[in-house]
This record gives C-alpha cells, sequence and structure tokens, in this order.
C-alpha cells in the first residue's frame, strides 16, 4: 500500500498544464477548458469498430490516459448505445459490420451525434469499397464529424469530439465569446469536417467525383 | 525437416530464414504434416491460391515449421472439385484456416466440419472472392447467416451471446457462451466480423505500395507486418538489406513490443480491479508513443519499414532520448512490478486463471510471448494462466528495454535506404517476424510488372483464438475480458 502511495505522489498530476505555446499540448489545453465550457455536463461515448485495424482504437485507449484525462472532463466512455450522446467509429465499415452499425445507431436515443474516425472512417482509406468493405462510414449512417488521420493522434480526436459537440449545442447555451470563436476558429475546421446535413464528406485527400449513395438513408 | 523419406523433390525458397518448398500428392502431404508433429514441429499457415490461369488448377500451400526452418508444402488440386486431406487430425488449429481456405478460394479438404468461417453472407456461397474471376456485383447486400452454434444442454444451462459490438473499446466478434450459474461450460467464437477483404485489395497493388496495407493489417503490429511484408519483397529482389537499416528496424520492433506490453499491462492491471494500474502503464505508454513520433515521426510507427529499409535514420540526440527512456522505464517497470506482484486482490484475480497447460498448449499449437507462458520452447516450469501471462509480459518488456540500449550502443554506419531493383515475375517468397504477440508470416508472389500475385499474411493469433476457447473452461464469466486481455488477439490480423 505505502509503495502505491508512495508511486502515486510521486507522479503527481500529469494531466497537462497550460503548456507554452506552439506545442502540441497547447491544443490540448485549450480543448479541455472549451469542451468544459460547451458541455457543462457529461458527454457520454459509445466506441464502434466497424472494422478498423484497431490502430485507431488504441489513439482512442490513449485519451483515457493521464496527459489527456478525458474522463477528468467528464466524459464517459459507456458500455451500450442507449446511454450514448455520441457515437465514435472507426473502420472502414467492413460488410459483416454493417448490420450490427446500423443497430446499434438505432439503439441510440435522439439526440445523438456521430463522429467518423480515421482515414478509413473518412473515406474508406487504404482499404476502400469492395467485396468486404463498404468504405467510409457516412455510407452506412449518417456522421456529423469526421477526423482524418491514421490514425489520428489524441489531440485530434479531442478536436473532433468537440467539433461535434460544439455543432449540437444550441447557440443560446453558449457564451458570446465561445460562440464566437467556434464560428470563426479555423482550428475545428482544419483536419475536422463539419458535415452538412445528407452530405458526404470530403477528407482531404479522398477522389473528387460523385458521393456514394449512403446506405443508410431512407428511402 | 528432411522430407527425403517422403520421396518429394524440394527447391530453396527465398526467405531470411532456412526454408524449403516441395510440391506434394495428397498422400505426401498427409504423411509430410504427420513427420513435422512427430517430429515436434507445427503448422505455421494454410492457404490456397487460385492457379488455373497458369493451369495448375488450385493450390493448397500448407507452412510447416520446426528447429531446422520452414517447410512449404504446395498440394495441387486439378479442378474446383478436388478435395484435400483434413490437416486437423494431426493440428486442430488447421480447421479454421481450411475453412477460411473455402470460403475465400473454393479448395474444399475433407473435413466433417463444413461450417463457413470467413463467410457471413456478404457474398453468395458459391462465389470465391480470392478466384482471379471473382467479380464482387454492387447488388450483393449485408446479410445474416445462422451460424450452428453448439449448444450444451442440461438443467439450468444457459447462453450468453456477446458481440460483435463490445462494451469496451475493441475490436468486433462473437461470443457465445454456455454457461450453468456463473461458470464457463463452453465457449465458442465467431470471428471474421474485421473481414474487410486485405488479401484481395493486395492483388490491386504494386509490391512497393503493399508496404503501406501491410503495416495496416493489425495496427499493434505496424512494425512485425511492415517488417516480415519488406523482407518477403526484399527475399523475392535478392535485396541485401544494409546493416543499419536491419539495426534500425529492430529498434522499431523492441519499441513496439514495449508500448503493447506496457499498454496492456495497464488493462489487466484495470481489469483485475486495480484502476492505479492502468493509469500508470497508460502513462508508461504514452511516454514511448510520443517519442516515437519525435523519433520516427508515427506514434505507432507505421510505414517508417518500407521494403529497401526504413525512412528515418536517428540522430544523436534521439539516441540520447531513447537511452534516458529506457533507464526510466526500466526503473518504473520495476518498480510497478513489485506493486503488482504484492497486490493480493490483483494475485488472487490473476492466478490459476485461463489456465494453459503445457501440453495444451502443445497440442494447440499456441505461439508467442502466451506459449512461452505456458513454458513451451523453454521448458521451463510455468503455469499457463493470466499471472504467467503477465509475468511473461513484465520479463519481455525489460528484455526488449535491454534490447534497444544494445542496439543503440552497437548501431552500425551505413545507408538506410536501398532502391528496388524490377521484380521478377512469378516468384514465391516468405517474410517471418516475432512480433511482440508471436510469429507474423508473410507469403508474397510476384505478378507480372511489379505487381502483386498473391499475397497472404497469417497472424499469430489464428494459432491463439481457439486456445482462448479451452482457457475460460470451468472459468467464471466475470474472468473472461481478463483472460482475453492476457492474450489480447488480434481480430483484424484475423479476420483480413
Ligand atoms: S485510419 Fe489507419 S489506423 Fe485507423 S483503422 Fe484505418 S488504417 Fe487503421
Amino acid at each position: 500500500m505505502l509503495h502505491i502511495l508512495r508511486q502515486i505522489a510521486k507522479c503527481g498530476i500529469k494531466t497537462e498544464p497550460p503548456p507554452p505555446p506552439a506545442d502540441e499540448m497547447v491544443t490540448v489545453a485549450r480543448l479541455q477548458k472549451k469542451i468544459l465550457r460547451v458541455l457543462g455536463r457529461a458527454l457520454t461515448i459509445r466506441q464502434i469498430d466497424a472494422g478498423s485495424c484497431n490502430g485507431c482504437e488504441l489513439e482512442i485507449h490513449a485519451l483515457a490516459n493521464p496527459y489527456y484525462n478525458i474522463e477528468g472532463l467528464g466524459i464517459r466512455f459507456v458500455a451500450s448505445p442507449r446511454h450514448a450522446d455520441l457515437l465514435l467509429v472507426t473502420g472502414p465499415v467492413s460488410k459483416h459490420m454493417a448490420i450490427a452499425l446500423k443497430r446499434t445507431y438505432d439503439a441510440t436515443p435522439d439526440p445523438k451525434l456521430v463522429v467518423a474516425v480515421g482515414d478509413c472512417g473518412c473515406s474508406g482509406g487504404i482499404f476502400g469499397e469492395s467485396y468486404a468493405s463498404l468504405g467510409r462510414v457516412s455510407n452506412v449512417i449518417p456522421v456529423d464529424v469526421a477526423i482524418p488521420g491514421c490514425p489520428p493522434a489524441p489531440v485530434a480526436l479531442l478536436q473532433g469530439i468537440l467539433a461535434a459537440v460544439s455543432v449540437a449545442a444550441p447557440a443560446a447555451e453558449l457564451d458570446a465569446e465561445s460562440a464566437a470563436a467556434l464560428r470563426t476558429e479555423p482550428t475545428m475546421g482544419s483536419g475536422v469536417a463539419r458535415l452538412p446535413e445528407g452530405a458526404a464528406e470530403l477528407a482531404p485527400d479522398a477522389p473528387a467525383g460523385e458521393p456514394p449513395a449512403r446506405v443508410g438513408d431512407p428511402p | 525437416m528432411n522430407v527425403s523419406p517422403l520421396g518429394v523433390s524440394s527447391a530453396t525458397l527465398a526467405c531470411p530464414v532456412p526454408a524449403q518448398r516441395c510440391p506434394v500428392n495428397s498422400g505426401q502431404l498427409l504423411t509430410a504434416c504427420r513427420l513435422a508433429w512427430e517430429q515436434g514441429g507445427q503448422l505455421a499457415a494454410l492457404w490456397a491460391s487460385d492457379e488455373r490461369d497458369r493451369e495448375r488448377g488450385f493450390c493448397v500451400h500448407v507452412l510447416l515449421r520446426d528447429r531446422d526452418g520452414l517447410t512449404l508444402l504446395d498440394h495441387t488440386l486439378p479442378d474446383g472439385g478436388a478435395r484435400y486431406p483434413d490437416l486437423s487430425t494431426i493440428f486442430p488449429v488447421a480447421n479454421r484456416m481450411q475453412r477460411a481456405a473455402f470460403d475465400l478460394v473454393g479448395t474444399e479438404s475433407d473435413t466433417d466440419d463444413p461450417r463457413p468461417w470467413i463467410w457471413q453472407a456478404a457474398w453468395p456461397i458459391d462465389q470465391f472472392p480470392l478466384r482471379r474471376d471473382f467479380a464482387a456485383s454492387p447488388k450483393w447486400e449485408p446479410g445474416e447467416e445462422d451460424y450452428p452454434f453448439v449448444r450444451v444442454s442440461g438443467d439450468g444451462v444457459h447462453e450468453i451471446a456477446v458481440g460483435p459490438v463490445h462494451a469496451g473499446t475493441i475490436e468486433p466478434g462473437h461470443f457465445r457462451f454456455q454457461v450453468v450459474g456463473e461458470k464457463v461450460l463452453r465457449l465458442e467464437e465467431r470471428l471474421s466480423f474485421a473481414h474487410k477483404g486485405i488479401e484481395k485489395r493486395f492483388e490491386t497493388l504494386s509490391i512497393a505500395d503493399g508496404s503501406r496495407l501491410a503495416a495496416r493489417i493489425s495496427g499493434d503490429s505496424a512494425v512485425a507486418y511492415g517488417w516480415a511484408y519488406a523482407q518477403a519483397v526484399e527475399a523475392i529482389a535478392g535485396l541485401e538489406l544494409s546493416q543499419r537499416a536491419t539495426w534500425l528496424r529492430a529498434l522499431c520492433l523492441e519499441r513496439e513490443r514495449v508500448a503493447n506490453h506496457l499498454g496492456d499491462l495497464g488493462y489487466l492491471g484495470n481489469d483485475g480491479g486495480f484502476a492505479f494500474g492502468l493509469s500508470q502503464f497508460s502513462r508508461l505508454k504514452e511516454d514511448v508513443l510520443r517519442l516515437n513520433r519525435r523519433v520516427f515521426g508515427h506514434r505507432l510507427l507505421m510505414d517508417v519499414i518500407v521494403p529497401g529499409g526504413v525512412t528515418h535514420d536517428i540522430a544523436p540526440e534521439s539516441t540520447a532520448e531513447m537511452r534516458t527512456q529506457c533507464a526510466s522505464l526500466d526503473r518504473e517497470i520495476r518498480l510497478l512490478r513489485d506493486i503488482y506482484d504484492d497486490h493480493a486482490g490483483l494475485q488472487d484475480r490473476f492466478r490459476n486463471c485461463g489456465r494453459v497447460t503445457n501440453e495444451l498448449a502443445t497440442k494447440l499449437g499456441l505461439c508467442g510471448f502466451a506459449a512461452r507462458a505456458s513454458g513451451v520452447a523453454d521448458d521451463l516450469n510455468r503455469d499457463g494462466d493470466v499471472a504467467a501471462r503477465v509475468a511473461v509480459r513484465f520479463d519481455e518488456a525489460l528484455e526488449s528495454l535491454r534490447l534497444i540500449d544494445v542496439i543503440l550502443d552497437a548501431l552500425p554506419q551505413g545507408d538506410i535506404i536501398a532502391a528496388l531493383p524490377r521484380f521478377r515475375e512469378f516468384k514465391p517468397a516468405l517474410g517471418c517476424v516475432e512480433g511482440w504477440r508471436g510469429p507474423v508470416w508473410f507469403a508474397l508472389e510476384s505478378g507480372p510488372t511489379d505487381a502483386i500475385r498473391r499475397c497472404h499474411p497469417h497472424d499469430p493469433s489464428w494459432q491463439n483464438w481457439p486456445v482462448i476457447e479451452h482457457a475460460v473452461i470451468g472459468n467464471i464469466v466475470p474472468d473472461f475480458p481478463l483472460i482475453n486481455k492476457s492474450f489480447n488477439l488480434s481480430y483484424s490480423g484475423h479476420d483480413l
């Protein structure tokens, strides 16, 4: 027991303090404040691996480490979609996961947010569309925010989650400063694309052309 | 393995370890496998290929490994109707590989288990994606199959179905438990939910481009896969790698091993009810990933290894940083190990949980660190339980830190990358790397104009998944996550 306490005392609090400018963690500190301001309450996330290579999962795990401390922000990963506000979906959607993904989406109470994670979630990534893969997440369920990267670093994941939440929070709930920041600040736009309802997102390096039909659309 | 008693010819196979390739008929295939088993050999991988365009029907490839090296048995089936002997009677692990080979190529074995393994009703059952004339139709909708799970009946027996979407942030798969009260009578796994057509995708890429896909077969083993793929490519090209590039690859592989063991040791503590372990180990893992990013440009070291060498050289400052990190990790891991060892609650969960005896491990061909935790290979008397797997992970993480130091001390000078030549067509080769989970295999054959004709990656999880079904028997359901995590197998690497 003494060992444990000593180790805890020795480690101190690792959650990133406000860092010097230009450090990659600047974003984290700012994001953390913003998430708190925007949310002011708990956000629950249900993660779904719809066919990823597991690289994206490793970075989502990292959000829970003491540096990013996502739980300290009131954001929790929950075991059931019925308890979730936001679905965090990785992978190109394998055909074998398509039905399970749609069911999970249906089981999530409205209003719900969907964040597609990684180059695969954004565009199908290196796996693309094939006899076994349906490609991007928005081909199967509606997506609010897509976070590119292979895999996206934890900071980008935090940015994406914030983008989704700020999109969902009614403007009246935001104080003037953060509302202005959310409207104008390009940090959320850089690397994180907000999708208009019904549109397929364009990942930075996705080929232009007809967006594929969304399987999740009502007929 | 000495194949001369079988009366078959053998040719050397391009591979970084001694390897031979032998064409066999069905009788010789069976005898060779029996002989290998009797001499302590194991089945490393089994896959099939469509050779009809070269008028050779279909070919079943059986890769055996023993102390002498590798033996690849090539068994030709003249047409789609012919069958080959069921090898699962010798190597039980062959069962799923044979079923997968049927689902993807349509080669049938004499098995009495005709259930699909990769196929899940997403394409017609009489279509085989890895045949060369396969054409996917946009009309094929994802479907639902009715998989015949084996049921246990009796007083108070009930069934628990879990997945494919799991409660935690993990990959998709389905587990079917038959339980009485809390006790597990039987577990059956149903995998292939993450099947995204990787082998077919390889056939659309050039040999050079295949490397990016190789690193994304199982993200937690990007280095092991990247290296094994590069080995196969370099073997085809007959390319001699610079010493420095080889050593830098080894450095990456050990850093990948440390990162994965640290992550899992944290989760094992957490699943054992000791959240302190998770926050400590996840902090250490993050330190490793951040330094990876600074030194090699990628937290998970994806694409650092490319055919011909590596993309990043290391500067003297990076060497110093890695050395300092090794020293501090070594200190911290030893301290945390003492804490884990002294923690009665944790040890109570770890000991005698999810036990795999040496005999079972050998029979089922368990591989990697999990096999070492069951005393396979080193003949040490180990218990094969979660505690033993935790102990081996601690040992291997510490050993990797030592190796990183050794590598940094002895890193030879030289180039880090060489240009790739044009590839000879129809040349087969193998790559193999002992990744953190176990051996990763790559079988590669070149096609015309530097294209990939056939590529079969093989993850150690193929060997180890069936063992978990045995390891949980008699344990309680709540211990399953702990047992599962102690192996931490790849779904994506298995499902392809
Ligand atoms: S985006 Fe990259 S890391 Fe994520 S699932 Fe796809 S290949 Fe893997």
